[in-house]
């Protein structure tokens, strides 16, 4: 019995972060953020760690690694706030495509050269906005795809059809969010062509399941990253003589947001596990995953910023990109209140 | 990750299970007090077959098997999936014989630990006082050394079983010029020696599950001490390690918010049961998912115990802390979801669940508060946990036991 990282998933977790603390420091998440530089260099970088090609078979050119993997993966880039199309390329779009047997641009995008967006609005309860298929071409819009520049997009319908479209096929407007570490854009279809790579509803729910435990893995990183910088501030920040981590009212902030934060680490973890088991309960735990990293990382989110006090909020610090990264998960593939919702449904507990 | 426990062991879970069907009908039930005939065979039957006491050595009246964490987990989860009585195991058993393996003389491993692990002698634990709670060592109840007697005087307060216990682990204050943590000694002695008076304390949810207990010069044999003079909050500590991650198991977690699914499942509002309703559902959702994060935190910390392969101290810190605070609001989901029928207690002839919801709710808040407050908690986590510092202490002027 051993519940926890391999050795090889511990060093393949070493060697990201090492590249991540010496390649993507604060100054270039923040250039990366707020200006129109693209993330290339980023992404050819952590290509060559393997981590485009984490879900792609060896035969494609891809490391043939596993969920629980790619869940070591995603914690430290949300560590680092790093931007780059891990969740949609790497994950989603790599999933799917393997699925659907649709190889053919799996060895570009295992190399990074090659970046599959996901237009998911319509199964994920659009808001506003629909695609509509006819002949093979399709029309109408999708809200929030990732990422603003791939080279081309998986539109999923609602009725389970998964189109590929190349991206000079469609109409695409960047929507700025509150998180410039990812980029998301809206997609107008008139009469674009598309090819049908799948007609499976379940290999969409899979694809978006798998999602949100890479979610929830961000948002660990993401949040165990504040947490360390607000303990190491309190102890530096002097205020009335002393340092403000001596303060029982800061100690206290800390000890919740570890208390809240710790088991998520093993929780996320075994999101990742189910996935490679097939567990019958891997999509029930993705939920969970996403919806509770979601609250907990609200609340680290949160927490850090009051215990770094007026500093918290400016941008000197720059705190803020990882808040705003954890919000930005929170909503995306689905709030908390909805994936809850889903994770009723899936036991039973209510109808659809 | 690997989660299975090994084909190895595939073979001991079957004894496990054979054993719980053909001696299931033995087990004591409801009536069977702490000094029944019934639960002190029950308990025999369990050690003589290594379900309880397993790895105790028989020299002392244990089962005496290496210690394997993956069997005694087994037979956790056989026993909880079987709903079968684990056998009695109250203070002595889980708290004090583990310090007497540990820092007791020969003569007391021979004389307590069988009979205890026996359920022949039953313990209370004589720790806090009125005016020594979350700094318990300040505690003032004194003892002082009258040629071979020990002659104690004080109060204890927070003693659970003292009306039914046999002797008592008791910490006193044997040094008092010494600083305070090097001030107390552990003792031990008989419940029924002259100058102990008892006194129930009712608690809110109407039972007396604690009392107090007054020594007055209540003398006891000198050899009657656990350690050395002086060195009682060392033995003191060891037991506290062992009481904190029993509070707070995800598996009673876990059957307690099936049985909210159930309750939700069987009361309705006009007709419309609980389930269908979404903010109680969402309520019932958002605490599986916190209750899930720690069961799986419980088996990174089982891993560890296991592979020692990974550093678990802040995940095994946070569990009295988190998991008492989650049960606490699971149970409030059990009442709040039967409304008005929710507040029925006593012969109530609405009451559902015995009453274990209402029960349970206020219980938790005594378990946040008891084993170290939440407060306590989080001063541990973030000095042991996170590193940050101590609060500066006022100093003391005078030694603690002339202060009071």
């Amino acid at each position: 019995m051993e519940f926890g990282l391999s050795q090889d998933q511990r060093l393949l977790d070493e060697s990201i972060r090492k590249y991540l603390s010496s390649e993507v420091p604060l100054d270039t998440i923040r250039k990366l953020a707020t200006t129109a530089e693209s993330d290339a260099a980023v992404w050819q970088g952590l290509s060559e760690l393997g981590l485009a090609g984490v879900l792609i078979p060896e035969a494609h050119g891809g490391a043939a690694l596993g969920m629980l993997d790619a869940v070591a993966i995603a914690e430290a880039l949300g560590y680092a706030a790093c931007p780059g199309p891990f969740l949609s390329t790497a994950i989603m779009a790599s999933y799917l495509l393997s699925q659907a047997g649709a190889t053919d641009p799996l060895a570009a995008m295992a190399s990074g050269q090659y970046r599959v967006g996901i237009a998911f609005s319509d199964v994920i309860g659009a808001r506003k906005g629909q695609v509509i298929e006819s002949h093979s071409k399709l029309s109408g819009q999708s809200l929030f795809a990732l990422d603003a520049d791939a080279d081309a997009y998986l539109v999923a319908l609602a009725d389970g059809r998964v189109f590929m479209l190349e991206s000079s096929d469609v109409e695409r407007t960047p929507l700025a969010t509150i998180d410039g570490t990812r980029s998301v854009c809206e997609l107008g279809f008139d009469s674009s062509s598309a090819c049908l790579v799948a007609n499976d509803i379940e290999l969409i729910h899979q694809t978006l399941h798998r999602g949100r435990a890479i979610q929830a893995a961000d948002t660990l990183g993401a949040a165990q990253y504040m947490l360390d910088q607000a303990v190491d501030y309190s102890l530096e920040r002097k205020q009335f003589n002393r340092a403000i981590g001596s303060f029982q009212a800061v100690k206290h902030m800390c000890a919740e947001m570890a208390s809240q934060l710790e088991p998520c680490r093993a929780f996320a973890w075994y999101a990742g596990h189910a996935f490679d088991e097939s567990n019958s309960d891997a999509a029930l735990t993705a939920c969970h995953a996403k919806a509770h990293l979601a609250e907990v990382g609200q609340f680290v989110a949160k927490t850090s910023t009051e215990v770094h006090g007026g500093m918290g909020f400016t941008d000197l610090v720059g705190l803020h990109y990882w808040f705003k990264r954890i919000g930005f998960n929170r909503q995306l593939l689905g709030s908390p209140e909805q994936v809850r919702h889903e994770a009723a449904i899936l036991q039973g507990l209510c109808d659809a | 990750m690997d989660l299975s426990y090994g084909h190895e062991y595939d073979t001991f879970r079957e004894e496990v299970k054979s054993f719980i069907q053909a001696h299931k009908h033995k087990q004591p039930g409801p009536g069977d007090g702490l000094k029944s005939p019934a639960l002190r065979n029950w308990q025999r039957l369990l050690i003589e077959n290594g379900y309880h006491s397993r790895t105790i050595p028989s020299e002392y009246g244990g089962f005496g098997a290496e210690p394997d964490i993956i069997k005694s987990r087994i037979i956790a989860e056989e026993f909880g999936a079987a709903r079968m009585h684990r056998g009695f195991n109250g203070q002595g058993v889980t708290m004090l014989t583990p310090v007497l393996l540990e820092m007791g003389t020969e003569t007391q491993k021979k004389a307590f630990v069988g009979p205890t692990i026996n359920a022949e002698i039953i313990w209370c634990q004589g720790y806090s006082e009125p005016g020594a709670g979350s700094d318990l060592a300040s505690l003032t109840t004194k003892a002082e050394l009258d040629g071979d007697e020990w002659v104690i005087n004080g109060q204890k307060i927070w003693t659970s079983t003292a009306h039914h216990a046999d002797w008592i682990f008791c910490l006193v204050r044997t040094e008092p010029d010494a600083p305070k943590h090097l001030g107390i000694s552990f003792l031990l002695f008989r419940m029924d020696t002259p100058g102990i008076e008892i006194r129930p304390l009712v608690d809110m949810t109407g039972d007396a599950n604690f009392n107090e207990v007054f020594f007055t010069d209540v003398r006891v044999p000198k050899d009657q001490i656990v350690g050395e003079r002086g060195q009682g909050w060392q033995v003191a500590n060891a037991i506290l390690g062992h009481e904190r991650g029993s509070l707070a198991t995800p598996d009673a977690a876990i059957n307690r918010l099936n049985g909210v699914k159930r309750l939700m499942r069987e009361e309705s509002i006009n007709g419309v049961p609980l389930t269908e309703n979404p903010v109680f559902r969402d309520r019932l959702m958002k605490l599986e998912g916190r209750v899930l994060a720690m069961q799986y935190n419980d088996m990174r910390l089982l891993s560890a115990k296991i592979n020692k392969n990974q550093d678990v101290r802040l995940a095994n810190m946070i569990v009295k802390l988190i998991g008492t605070e989650l049960r606490h609001e699971i149970e409030c989901l059990g009442v709040d979801v039967m409304g008005e029928i929710g507040l029925s207690y006593g012969d109530n002839p609405h009451i559902r669940g015995n009453g274990s919801w209402q029960y349970q709710y206020m219980f938790y808040l005594g378990l946040i508060i008891g084993g170290g407050t939440s407060q306590i908690q989080k001063n541990i986590i973030s000095e042991r946990g996170l590193g940050m510092p101590k609060e500066p202490k006022i100093p003391l002027t005078k030694p603690v036991a002339k202060e009071a």
